[in-house]
Order: structure tokens, then sequence, then C-alpha cells
């Protein structure tokens, strides 16, 4: 805790002070709901588990974390505010980590509200709660990747719509690097090697397989060290463009 | 005290502060003056370890501000330019968030973020959020966060610009009052605020020390060619900084 909880405990208290929390987790729970029901079929598929709820996940996120995150830097570059928090006896992983943690427990907050849902499969039916609680933590790890993303974009930029469209833009690489789409362009002519390795970046195969239950270290390891990389990117960047 | 030696700080494409040196000792209250875009803000963001030098080094009471940072950066209370904060805090907010930052507890940040609000008069807006503040109180509230720990070294970049005279009159004496044993850098554009308030003033341009001494020395050595409009000591201060500083200047 210390400074990083301090600089925390002002940024989640700045997400409530505006709307920006609040159309976020009611964004949040809507898109959620439209996308299980209706696209995911809940209803129809007669089984009582959650995954047409997170298999969605990814996909929303995409578009809601850069929204999330967008601001992180760019904000404080522009209205001068990093100046002030800069010259403040802090060290600049509190402040990289303390946004960050602010940011991802709001998307925490939106995802335990979905609990809902929770409520209603388990009254159908008698689902694998442990899957369930596995996506869950899945999807918060997840979204604790797009996140750190977000914020080296934010970083990059003082302007926040730029730094949103380069998350998504970011993030949808690491989303699709998986899918077919991607990786037929790579086959034929890249070494498996390679392609072995594209694939392994993908969010979404890490996601699913903690999605159907299979709460796999390497998996953990993976969102962790996603994180990590780009938190770190986040206060190289920080370093160098704080000034400009 | 503050030990400057010979920073520079280069950007891409021209140097803004080219090899300063000087140093600032208790008590003083240094003016710090120069033409727009002669470096006084570069320089002190070089102070507050806001920016790293190209070269040369800053030591805040014997404390490197590039190797010991948080160290030298908890002597030091700064005003950035324009007096940024959190717009949607509010003004009490936003001090507590400071006095957290700075290590103020209990009895003693709740007396000082007291005596910050009666000494820069912000008890009429405590409890408004700072972006419906006016430009002079939001000035005032940058004012307030950087001495709210009562800091040793007080920097401060232009904390009188958008106040009205009666407030600047007020910061006046409140800077004054703080700088007994204190180390006060003040930038300025008004002259007269110099000869009413500082101890010795540094004149800058080109990044470059052009003149250095108290308010009174620098006047007496204003050029007669310069002298224009009156013979009073902020007349005086004025010619001597444009003699010091136009272009064309020896």
């Amino acid at each position: 805790m210390g400074k990083t909880g301090i600089i925390f405990k002002r940024e989640l208290a700045a997400y409530f002070s505006t709307p920006l929390a609040y159309v976020f987790i009611v964004i949040f729970l809507v898109m959620n709901g439209i996308f299980t029901f209706d696209l995911g079929g809940f209803f129809i598929r007669g089984q009582a588990d959650l995954q047409p709820f997170f298999s969605f996940h990814p996909w929303l996120y995409l578009f809601m974390i850069p929204a999330l995150a967008m601001g992180l830097w760019a904000d404080e570059r522009k209205s001068g505010t990093i100046e002030l928090l800069m010259t403040l006896p802090i060290r600049l992983r509190d402040a990289v980590l303390g946004k960050f943690l602010a940011a991802w427990v709001l998307s925490g907050i939106a995802l335990l509200l979905t609990f809902p849902i929770w409520i209603t499969v388990n009254y159908l039916g008698s689902p694998d709660n442990g899957v369930i609680l596995a996506a869950y933590i899945g999807s918060w790890l997840m979204a604790g990747g797009f996140l750190a993303i977000g914020s080296c974009m934010s970083a990059l930029t003082r302007n926040a719509v730029i730094a949103f469209i380069l998350t998504v833009s970011i993030c949808f690489l690491f989303v699709s690097s998986g899918s077919p789409i991607v990786l037929n362009a790579f086959s034929g002519w890249a070494p498996q090697i390679l392609l072995d390795a594209i694939a392994t970046l993908s969010f979404l195969t890490h996601f699913d397989a903690i999605n159907k239950g299979v709460l796999d270290i390497r998996d953990l390891l993976f969102f962790t060290a996603v994180i990590t990389a780009w938190l770190l990117a986040s206060a190289i960047v920080i370093e160098i463009k704080k000034a400009n | 005290m503050i030990e400057i030696s010979h920073i520079t700080r280069k950007f891409e494409h021209f140097t803004a502060v080219d090899d300063l040196s000087f140093t600032v000792a208790e008590g003083e209250v240094l003016g710090f003056l120069g033409p727009n875009g002669a470096g006084k803000s570069t320089t002190m963001k070089i102070i507050t370890g806001f920016l790293a030098p190209s070269s040369g080094s800053v030591s805040i009471d014997g404390h490197d501000i590039a190797s010991d940072p948080i160290a030298a950066k908890a002597l030091i209370g700064y005003l950035p330019e324009g007096a940024p904060s959190y717009p949607d805090m509010s003004v009490l907010d936003f001090l507590e968030f400071i006095a957290d930052i700075r290590g103020l507890t209990g009895a003693h940040k709740q007396q000082r973020i007291e005596k910050v609000i009666d000494d820069v008069e912000l008890s009429s807006v405590c409890h408004q959020t700072i972006e419906t503040l006016s430009k002079g109180f939001k000035r005032r509230v940058g004012l307030a966060q950087a001495i709210l720990h009562d800091p040793k070294v007080l920097i401060l970049d232009e904390p009188t610009d958008g106040l009205d005279p009666n407030q600047k009159h007020h910061v006046r004496n409140l800077i004054r009052n703080l700088a007994k044993d204190k180390i006060v850098i003040v930038s300025t554009h008004i002259l007269e605020e110099v000869s009413a308030v500082c101890t010795r003033a540094i004149i800058i341009n080109r990044g470059r020390i052009v003149a250095d001494g108290a308010p009174a020395e620098l006047e007496a050595q204003a050029p007669v060619e310069f002298m224009i409009e009156t013979q009073a000591a902020p007349g005086r201060l004025e010619a001597f900084f444009r003699s010091v500083t136009e272009p064309g200047a020896k």
C-alpha cells in the first residue's frame, strides 16, 4: 500500500466522481445481457453453464476497456497535472500501479455486478460453480491485460481519443492473433514455430482455456506477464515523454 | 541550500538551458526573471526533478535530485506553471490527497490543511470542485498544495499570474512571511514584484544568466538610454531588464 494506495484511492474516487464509472458499469451490464441472452442463446442451449456469457467478454472488453484506460495518462499530460504528480515524493511505479489498479478494480466491480446471471443459472440448473469461478478470474485477468495495454497507449499521447484508437488496435491484435483470420495469413510460408508463437500470444487461446474450467498456471502466468510487461512499458514511455 | 551546477537542457532543435550554475541559501527569496522562452520554466522543472537535465546536477540540501529524488522532492513545495490540479476533485479532497502523499497524518494533517486554507483564503470554496473555480482561486489552490507540508524549499512558477491586485498583494505578503528560514524561488514577469518581495534577482536570457544581484543593485546599473518612463525603482529595474535581454543587448 503506502503511496500506491493513496494514488489508487484518488483514482478510483475520480472514476466515481464523474459519470464515467456509472456509464461504464451500466453499459457493461447491458451489453453482457444482450450478448448472453440474445446472441449467445443462453436459454436455447439448454445447458446450465455460463459459456455464452464469458465467450463474448474478449470482444466486449475490446471496446469497453480502452474507454476506461484512455484517460489514464493522456489526461494527466493534457491538463499538466503530470507535472504536479511527478514532482511529489513518489516513485513512478507508485503512480503507474495505483492508476492501473484503480481502473482494474472498477472493471472488477462491473464484472461482479453481473452476479444475477450466476444466480439465474444456479436457479435454472446445477452448473459447475468451480468452472464459473475460474472463468470470472480469467475474465478479470484478461481485463487487466487490456488495461495494461491501454495504460501504455495512453502514456504515448496527450489525446485520449488517439489513445482509445491505439488501444483498440493493439488489443485487437492480441485478441485475434490466435484466430484463423490471422493464422491463415501466416500459414503456408511462415515456419510452424512462428505460427505457434503468434497463437500463444492470443488472449483468446488463454481465456478459452480458463473459460472451460482449466485453471492452468501457464494461462494465469500469461496474463500476469502481459500486465507486467505493458505496465513496465508504460513507465518507460512516461519517463521519456512526460515533458514533451 | 540549493546547488545548481552546470545544468544544460537541450531539446531537439534548441538549447533551453545552457550551462546554468547558481546556489540559493536559506532566507533568500530569489526572483527568477527573463523574457518568455528564456528557460525559466525549464530550469524550474529541472530543479524540481520533473525534467532531467541533459547534463549537470541539482542538489537540494545535499540530496541529489537525480539519485535521491524522493528525499529531495519531499523538501520541495512546487507550484508548476499554470497551477495544474485535478478538476473533478473538491478543494478539500485535493488538499487531503496532497497531504496524504506528503505523509502528513492525524491532527497535524488537519491543522496544516486548515492553516493553508486560511493562508490563501480558500474557506469559501472548500467544498467546490476545482473545475468550477475562477482562475484566481485555481492559482491559490495550487499555492495551497505547494505550501501544505511547510516545505523548506518553495518553487513558484508565476504565482501571481491571474490574480487581481488585492490577491497579488496578499500572495506577496504570504511569500515574504514564509521566506524567513526557507529558500524561495519565484519566477515572474512582474518586475515590481521582484522589488517588493525578492532579496535577490537572477535574469536569464536564452538559457544563460545575464544578471545576478540584489534588486537594488541591478536597478542602480540600469543604463540611462533604457530609462524612458520613470526614474522610480520598478521602472529602473525594468530598464535594466530590457538592457540585458532585448535583442542587441550587450
